[in-house]
């Protein structure tokens, strides 16, 4: 049975048809207890009720998933041609005149049944349960069921709890037999690792022998089990709900923005559990998110400023120096000074900021304010040459996550979604495994999503823009047939074939409507950098075919780093200033408002670290950035620490590269700080304070704001709600964004970005991610759901603890929001015009291939060395392994045996490394996960360099 | 009586029954081949005109759920071999003894829907029946009674014979096709209510029983006027009734619906034979243990399909059980609720542990641990199982094996309630074993 | 050995390809597994989710929902006694009892030197002969005390092994044909017969279908046989 269509969506991007086609629901009218209610033809008895604040109880029914009709929990009095019976409310489609009881003596007499029966084998243990105080069971026996059991029998008995993988534990006697976690496994995620066994009351819930429930999105299955089942290994025994307090947030592990209760006891942060966004993450969460939780608190988390002390009036190069810790005054006195010397006899181009994908919106813009304002350097960059070119996507045109997800195409480039936007590739999937969107993948090997792609098509690193041409150009597409077959079908979907000429008779087919079909509407673009191997050339090439080849389509950049989004929105890249402008279009307008800006543009990360070795940039700011492990050429990453004069790391966490610290100084982390965030869509959502920083920790803007102040002059901004109001003023992206868009109902869905002028004139069909948007699009469907409580039977834990009276959603953190001056007035002609990107593909001829040696592909995985992962005791052990993959055919080839060492040699360097047979590549290329555990790839790396090319050979030779 | 023809059983105990040869001896394949120079419809409308009623336990008229069918480019026709409800071995008996009549009547159905592969399913555990109809089938296959144009009429079907592998449920027409998709046999909800429309992978399909299938040759040979003219009102034609229990002969006996009783059944000498050892009837199963129990009052009810079912029982899958008066009611209606709660599926809560909760207390009445408010216990949770305890049973669970859990306890309970008594009584169960030792 | 190869291997490809979707070989593909190792194995298992595309997970899911399917070793000859309703009443409790002094087991186990299994087992459809029992799904009844040590003592010493194959094996007949049918003349051959109909219904909505003509019925056995069925097994007398 296929999934019930994806809700979200805009209008204007369904299908290929023009804005505003789709079918309007049919509206029809139901009797819930004598009272009429209006529902949607079709809907579901349980969802239509609900809404209109008629509650049935239920455990087996998840609005965000298949409804299965299993617990009999939700059975009401639905009349029928012969009278009343009792139905399941939740396998009830809603009909015009449809006649229902939910609180008749049989209702009541069969709750009251459902419950006892459930409770037969439901171990009473609940004091010693997770789930006691929050428990779906408990909370519906105590308000639907018998007072007393009259089971007296002895029940079911298995050993518990079982392990059924690292992060989550298995109850089997708790197990209500839901199906709950079992249809998230195999029908959202597509991981059908655990499974019933057995049958009647004795179905269990199992793994296979030694297969583990490894799943990306295990940690869901623990928040939707209705009982104690599922439990999380890193929270077990914790705390107890009724001392949790809580705050609602967005996630940024990632740059999705999935929105989550950041829930804390006795001053620590102990679970975080997925809201629903129907636009965004619709309740779930990856469990590199879900389980982050333990950074804060991991033992060698920052807390004070550190000054190294080795190496009389400097540090020594090896990076070993021992530091000492410093008052926040001494230290950023410290930093404020060598500033000062380096402006004085290099001018500002000697000081350089990478980083800042960490910071929120608003440290960002102190940040970049502090940085191009007042210091005058542009040589600052919140990526590290993993990602794609700031202007590219800052120009592009948006897409929003629904319009990706209700595309009629969508045209993934490069990365894997599930690896860069974890819940991304949730949302897709169930949208193509639904079957109105298809997928054409241009990928270096399969990704998650390979199997429910319509076309999926391999380039060899280096090729992908020539492969991309001959799909959107019908171009160079060899001689292969079932290629050309493939680039065919590709071209065919994603609308670049020639449309054939409406048939004579169809009136619909005006020729003006015909002719606004331009080619690539209704296709979205995913696009991510696929390898740290490569350079970003082959996508920014792409990107430009694409984009000049198909105007109607739609780009949605896949940002994996935090809210690198908001960074480049404040400008923390070289050539940006806040607001997607350019420093060009907006030198005049930021030298009014900020007094000056950068005289040239300035050097990208490459470049900073460049000119770092070469000792022309004397005072490095990391902030919170790890060149060491992060950039793709690991020795180029050393040179510039041991060449810089002075490094100042602000961080949460310690990192590889902090050894080379000069100053340390310590920043809040997640739950610890206010501001905003901004997603990859585009989308800005509050990210919420729950406990305090450690000991001496600051905010990042804070931190700006000090050091500016050291420096002798003044951000001007003591809160974060002064640097909202700033940013509002001044960035043309922000304009309009007062107090309106975070409120109430519409906070939890925060808001999209740039929002335009007159919501009600915007052109559907261009650009205008908003109308997606309940702020604007006021439809039935928007504001009444953003607003909507929080269902405790779709995610036990968060409302039963609200109405249990501990702190509620809306916590200290938010306030701030709800004090900003009302929305600021904006005459449009006085803010500069935001980045349109026109990229050219680049000339001039990729490397020819080595007929000896593979192309290196170096992916970023969910887990690998970064600190996110690292910083949690049970995240760390998931990371990736640098290992060696290769098609089995190739190891043939080569004479290697899987499992097996092999040196791998690139131009500049060598590692030994364990060879893994791997299915989802082709041949003729080798891949090794970027930051794995074991061996760092970027030293095989050359920066710059088009592609990377590798040996493989036997080790057991050289020995 | 007037002796009724034998429409299915005709060839039940002859040496070669189920070999081509021994068929082809007997007529066999001449029903397929008339029915293959009819039209379709005419096929379907003999099938109709016979009113024949599905012999699977629902009894719906296999004419009427021909013509539900919906179209489709793609549907399936699958014939249901799970037979495993208890008593019930009708179809046991078929498969094994007379496989080429379950091909041939499955082949002229196929040729009646127009679909292009048939699935038998057939119970895993009828180890023999499975390599009879494997064999009879290659057989057919070269005989070309199956397969491409067969017996150069141009119609070709295929035919695949599926061995379960030992689940009750499965003989539920939508586990079945879970099942046959190679899943977990979990019925599956309604609506949609027919797989007629949604059926094998999502497309139409048809669901017939063995022995359902197994009339079709003689109907389309004879006539379905000549199926109808036998019986009575609905009930027309022969039918198989499985008798087991205390009688001296137990066994399956095809007799005219309507036109015999049960206590033809039992007692006459070329059926049942009598109850053994001369005792009485003290109750019996009519109609399979997911029916209600009759007394020997209801012996003379005729073998009808509504009168059975006015008299608060059903005729189910034609398995008669009489139980005699040495017979301890509880102990059987407690091993009949110890096969629903192994049975079980486990998706819907009451049946998953009601049924588990029922047997438990039953258990505890038989063992003499029972308690008097036990007995109001167990019918309570029973009607949390089934509300109201009436008959035909009302349904709250996605198939009907909930539902069939109370019946054979409920109706026990309402007509020996003092020996449920007795047994809490005297703690302990006042019947001594039946049958052991009884045979050698 | 316990993943396929050679003819096992061609075998359960043609399973497969008997079939509108791999999935639905799951069931006999356990059985060839079963028949080849007696009891379903892991290695087996990940293999069939390999031929069918499932995660191993999902073969276990669904096997362990079927009784005949066991996922841990029985012994050679798995003994099934049925204990409901017409077997109850002609002392299927009192046989189990017995069988299970007899071998030494309680009913689940098996025997030390891995010989038998005991099971209780539900209804298997031979009621005229109960109480009864099966022998790797062979028939044997009505049993008694007697007649059931006759039977095992037969089947130790291997004078069953014609009527009774090892656990696992179920038909000793495989089926040697693919599929005859092509799909595309099945889709033909089925919208002619639409089409056909279709003209037919329009052409003549007057004319009654032809009634058939009664044809004589096929030749009856004597009246009088009990209606039982054979019995495959000589062990009981
Ligand atoms: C729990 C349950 C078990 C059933 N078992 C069988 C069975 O073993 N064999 C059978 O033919 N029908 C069985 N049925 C009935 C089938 O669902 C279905 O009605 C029948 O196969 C249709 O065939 P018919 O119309 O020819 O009778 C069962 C139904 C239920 C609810
Ligand atoms: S473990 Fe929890 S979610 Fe899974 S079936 Fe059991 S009760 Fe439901
Ligand atoms: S059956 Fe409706 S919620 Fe479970």
């Amino acid at each position: 049975m296929p999934l019930p269509p994806d809700r979200g969506g805009s209008a204007a991007m369904s299908g290929t048809e023009p804005a505003g086609a789709r079918a309007p629901v049919e509206r029809v009218s139901i009797t819930v207890d004598g009272r009429q209610l209006r529902a949607s033809k079709g809907e579901l008895l349980i969802a239509a009720a609900e809404r209109e604040g008629v509650y049935i109880p239920r455990f087996c029914y998840h609005p965000r998933m298949r409804e299965v009709g299993m617990c009999r929990m939700c059975l009401v009095e639905v009349k029928g041609p012969r009278g009343f019976s009792l139905q399941p409310a939740c396998f009830q489609h809603v009909a015009e005149g449809m006649e229902v009881v939910t609180g008749s003596p049989a209702v009541k007499k069969a709750q009251d049944g459902v419950l006892e029966f459930l409770l037969v084998n439901h171990p009473l243990d609940c004091p010693v349960c997770d789930k006691g105080g929050e428990c779906p069971l408990q909370d519906q026996t105590l308000t639907y069921g018998p007072g007393e059991s009259r089971f007296v029998e002895e029940k079911r008995h298995w050993a518990k709890p079982i392990a059924i993988s690292r992060l989550v534990d298995l109850d089997r006697e708790r197990c209500i037999q839901c199906d709950r976690c079992t249809r998230f496994a195999k029908e959202v995620a597509g991981d059908p690792f655990i499974t019933f066994l057995g049958r009647g009351d004795h179905t269990e819930i199992s793994t296979f022998p030694d297969r583990p429930f490894s799943s990306y999105f295990s940690g869901n299955t623990v928040q939707i089990c209705p009982v104690g089942a599922l439990t999380s290994a890193a929270y077990r025994f914790k705390a107890r709900p009724w001392d949790l307090e809580q705050v609602e947030s967005t996630c940024t592990t990632c740059g999705f923005g999935c929105r989550m209760a950041v829930q804390s006891s006795s001053g620590r942060l102990v679970r975080y559990l997925g809201i629903d966004v129907d636009p965004v993450n619709q309740g779930w969460l990856c469990d590199k998110g879900r389980f982050g939780f333990e950074a804060a608190a991991a033992p060698d988390r920052r807390t004070q400023p550190l000054v190294r002390i080795s190496g009389e009036g400097g540090r020594g190069t090896t990076g070993t120096g021992a530091t000492e810790p410093r008052s926040w005054r001494q230290a950023l006195e410290l930093v404020a000074g060598r500033c000062n010397e380096a402006l004085a006899s290099r001018g500002p181009a000697s000081i350089a900021v990478v980083g800042g994908s960490r910071l929120a919106n608003e440290d960002a813009y102190a940040w970049a304010k502090l940085a191009k304002g007042v210091i005058g350097t542009d040589s600052v960059d919140a990526q590290l040459d993993d990602g794609m070119p700031a202007e590219m996507v800052q120009g592009l045109p948006r897409a929003t996550i629904d319009d990706a997800c209700n595309a009629s195409t969508v045209l993934l480039l490069g990365a894997d979604p599930r690896e860069e936007l974890p819940v991304l590739f949730l949302r897709l999937r169930r949208s193509l495994a639904g079957g109105s969107t298809k997928l054409v993948e241009c990928v270096p090997a399969a990704t998650s999503l390979t199997q429910l792609a319509s076309v999926s098509l391999r380039y060899l690193p280096g090729e992908m823009a020539s492969t991309v041409s001959a799909m959107v150009g019908g171009k160079g597409a060899g001689s292969d047939p079932d290629r050309r077959s493939q680039l065919e079908a590709a071209s065919v979907l994603l609308g670049a074939a020639p449309q054939s000429p409406p048939s004579a008779g169809d009136a619909r087919e005006a020729p003006e409507q015909a002719g606004e079909l331009m080619p690539g509407t209704g296709v979205v673009v995913l696009i991510g950098r696929p390898s740290l191997a490569e350079s970003s050339r082959g996508i920014t090439d792409s990107a430009a075919i694409v984009a000049a080849a198909l105007p109607g389509a739609r780009f949605l950049p896949m940002l994996r780093r935090a809210n690198l989004q908001g960074a480049l929105d404040a400008g923390l890249a070289p050539g940006l200033l806040p607001g997607r402008v350019g420093l060009g279009a907006g030198r005049e307008h930021y030298e009014k408002v900020w007094g000056a800006v950068p005289a040239a543009r300035g050097l990208d990360t490459a470049g900073i670290l460049a000119g770092a070795a070469a000792g022309t940039v004397e005072v490095l700011f990391l902030l919170g950035a790890d060149p060491l492990s992060d950039f793709p050429d690991q020795d180029m990453a050393r040179a510039a620490l041991e060449g810089a004069r002075f490094v100042v790391t602000v961080e949460t966490h310690p990192s590889a590269s902090s050894a080379f610290a000069d100053v340390v100084l310590p920043a809040a982390g997640y739950g610890e700080r206010a501001g905003t965030t901004t997603s990859t869509e585009s989308r800005i959502t509050a990210l919420g304070q729950k406990v305090v920083p450690p000991s001496l920790a600051w905010p990042d803007w804070m931190i700006a704001a000090e050091l500016c102040d050291a420096l002798g002059s003044d951000l001007g901004f003591e809160s974060l709600s002064e640097i909202w109001s700033e940013m509002v003023d001044v960035s043309p992206l922000h304009r309009g964004l007062g107090i309106d868009p975070f409120d109430s109902g519409n906070r939890r869905w925060g808001v999209l970005v740039p929002v335009p002028a007159d919501p009600q004139s915007a052109d559907p069909q261009s650009a205008d991610p908003v109308s997606a948007d309940p702020v604007s699009a006021a439809g039935e469907r928007g504001g009444a759901e953003a607003g909507k409580p929080i269902d405790p039977m779709a995610v036990p834990g968060i409302g039963s603890v609200e109405t249990q009276g501990s702190a509620s959603m809306a916590g200290s953190a938010r306030s701030w929001l709800d004090q900003l001056p009302a929305g600021i007035a904006h005459s449009d002609g006085r803010l500069p015009p935001m980045l349109c990107w026109n990229g050219e593909p680049s000339s001039g001829p990729m490397p020819k291939r080595d007929g000896y040696a593979l192309r290196l592909i170096a992916p970023h995985r969910l887990y690998d060395q970064g600190t996110g992962v690292q910083a949690c005791a049970a995240l760390a052990p998931l990371s990736c392994r640098a290992q060696v993959h290769v098609n089995q055919a190739e190891l043939d080839a080569l004479g290697v045996p899987a499992g097996g060492a092999v040196l791998v040699t690139s131009a500049k360097g060598r590692l030994e490394l364990v060879a893994v047979a791997d299915p989802a590549l082709p041949r003729s290329v080798a891949m090794v996960p970027f930051n794995g555990s074991g061996a760092a790839v970027s030293q095989l790396i050359a920066a710059g360099s088009e592609v990377t090319e590798v040996r493989i050979e036997n080790s057991r030779g050289s020995r | 009586m007037s002796e009724p023809p034998r429409i299915v059983t005709s060839r039940i105990g002859s040496e070669g029954s189920h070999t081509l040869d021994g068929y082809l001896a007997s007529g066999g394949y001449e029903g397929l081949r008339k029915a293959l120079s009819m039209t379709p419809e005419a096929v379907h409308a003999q099938v109709s005109q016979a009113n024949l009623l599905g012999r699977g336990g629902a009894g719906f008229e296999a004419g009427r759920k021909w013509a539900m069918l919906a179209p489709g480019a793609v549907r399936y026709l699958v014939v249901n071999g799970d037979e495993s409800e208890p008593a019930t071995f009708k179809d046991h008996m078929l498969i094994e003894s007379d496989p080429h009549q379950l091909i041939e009547g499955t082949l002229i159905a196929a040729y009646a829907l127009g679909v292009a592969r048939a699935f038998i399913y057939i119970r895993g555990e009828f180890a023999l029946g499975i390599e009879r109809v494997e064999n009879a089938l290659e057989e057919a296959y070269q005989y070309g009674a199956v397969g491409r144009d067969m017996l150069g009429s141009g119609f070709s079907v295929d035919v695949v014979v599926h061995p379960g592998a030992g689940a009750y449920i499965c003989g539920e027409e939508t586990a079945l096709l879970e099942s046959l998709e190679g899943k977990r046999g979990f019925p599956r909800i309604k609506p949609p209510y027919f797989p007629a429309v949604i059926g094998l992978y999502g497309v139409p399909t048809i669901v017939n029983n063995v022995e359902t299938m197994s009339n079709l040759p003689w109907i389309v040979l004879n006539g379905g006027d000549q199926f109808s003219a036998l019986g009575q009102g609905r009930s027309t034609g022969t039918r198989i009734f499985a008798l087991s229990g205390h009688v001296n002969r137990p066994g399956n006996y095809e007799v005219e619906m309507f036109k015999t009783t049960f206590r033809d059944l039992v007692c006459s000498p070329s059926l049942g034979g009598g109850v053994r050892d001369g005792r009485q009837v003290k109750a019996f199963i009519p109609g399979g243990v997911s029916s209600p129990w009759f007394g020997p009052d209801q012996l003379d009810m005729p073998l009808g399909q509504d009168e059975v079912g006015k008299a608060g029982s059903m005729l189910g899958s034609g398995a008669v059980t009489v139980m005699d008066d040495r017979t301890c009611v509880v102990r059987a209606a407690w091993r009949i609720s110890k096969f629903f709660w192994r049975e079980s599926c486990g998706q819907c809560t009451p049946c998953r542990e009601g049924s588990g909760w029922v047997e438990k207390i039953m258990r505890r009445i038989e063992s003499g641990e029972g308690r008097e408010e036990d007995i109001d216990l167990l019918l309570d949770a029973c009607d949390n199982i089934s509300p109201g305890l009436r008959w035909p049973p009302a349904q709250t669970t996605i198939c009907v094996l909930g539902p069939s859990i109370p019946p054979s306890i409920v109706s026990g309970v309402q007509r020996f309630r003092d020996e449920y008594l007795m047994h809490v009584k005297e703690k302990g169960c006042p019947f001594p074993l039946t049958g052991a030792g009884a045979r050698p | 050995m316990s993943r396929f190869t050679g003819d096992s291997l061609a075998y359960a490809r043609r399973l497969v390809s008997l079939y509108p979707q791999r999935r639905s070989a799951l069931i006999p593909l356990c059985h060839l597994a079963q028949a080849q190792d007696g009891w379903l194995t892991s290695d087996a298992m990940e293999h069939i989710a390999e031929l069918l595309g499932l995660e191993p997970a999902e073969v276990l899911g669904t096997a362990s929902f079927y009784d005949m399917l066991h996922t841990e070793p029985v012994g050679r000859y798995l003994i099934g006694i049925c204990t409901n309703i017409a077997c109850l009443l002609e002392g299927g409790m009192e046989l189990l009892e017995h069988a299970a002094k007899r071998l030494g087991v309680h009913p689940g186990g098996t025997t030390g030197d891995g010989v038998f299994t005991l099971e209780e087992v539900e209804c298997v459809a031979a009621c005229n002969r109960a109480p009864c029992a099966t022998v790797n799904w062979r028939f044997f009844g009505p049993l008694g005390a007697d007649s059931f040590d006759r039977l095992v003592d037969d089947l130790a010493a291997g004078r069953l092994d014609q009527d009774v194959p090892r656990h696992g094996v179920l038909s000793r007949t495989v089926r040697r044909r693919g599929l005859d049918v092509a799909p595309e003349d099945v889709a033909a051959e089925r919208e002619r017969s639409d089409r056909e109909k279709a003209s037919r219904l329009a052409a003549s909505a007057t004319e009654a279908p032809k009634a058939a003509t009664a044809g004589t019925p096929g030749a009856q056995a004597p009246k009088g046989s009990s209606g039982g069925h054979p019995q495959p097994g000589k062990g009981s007398k």
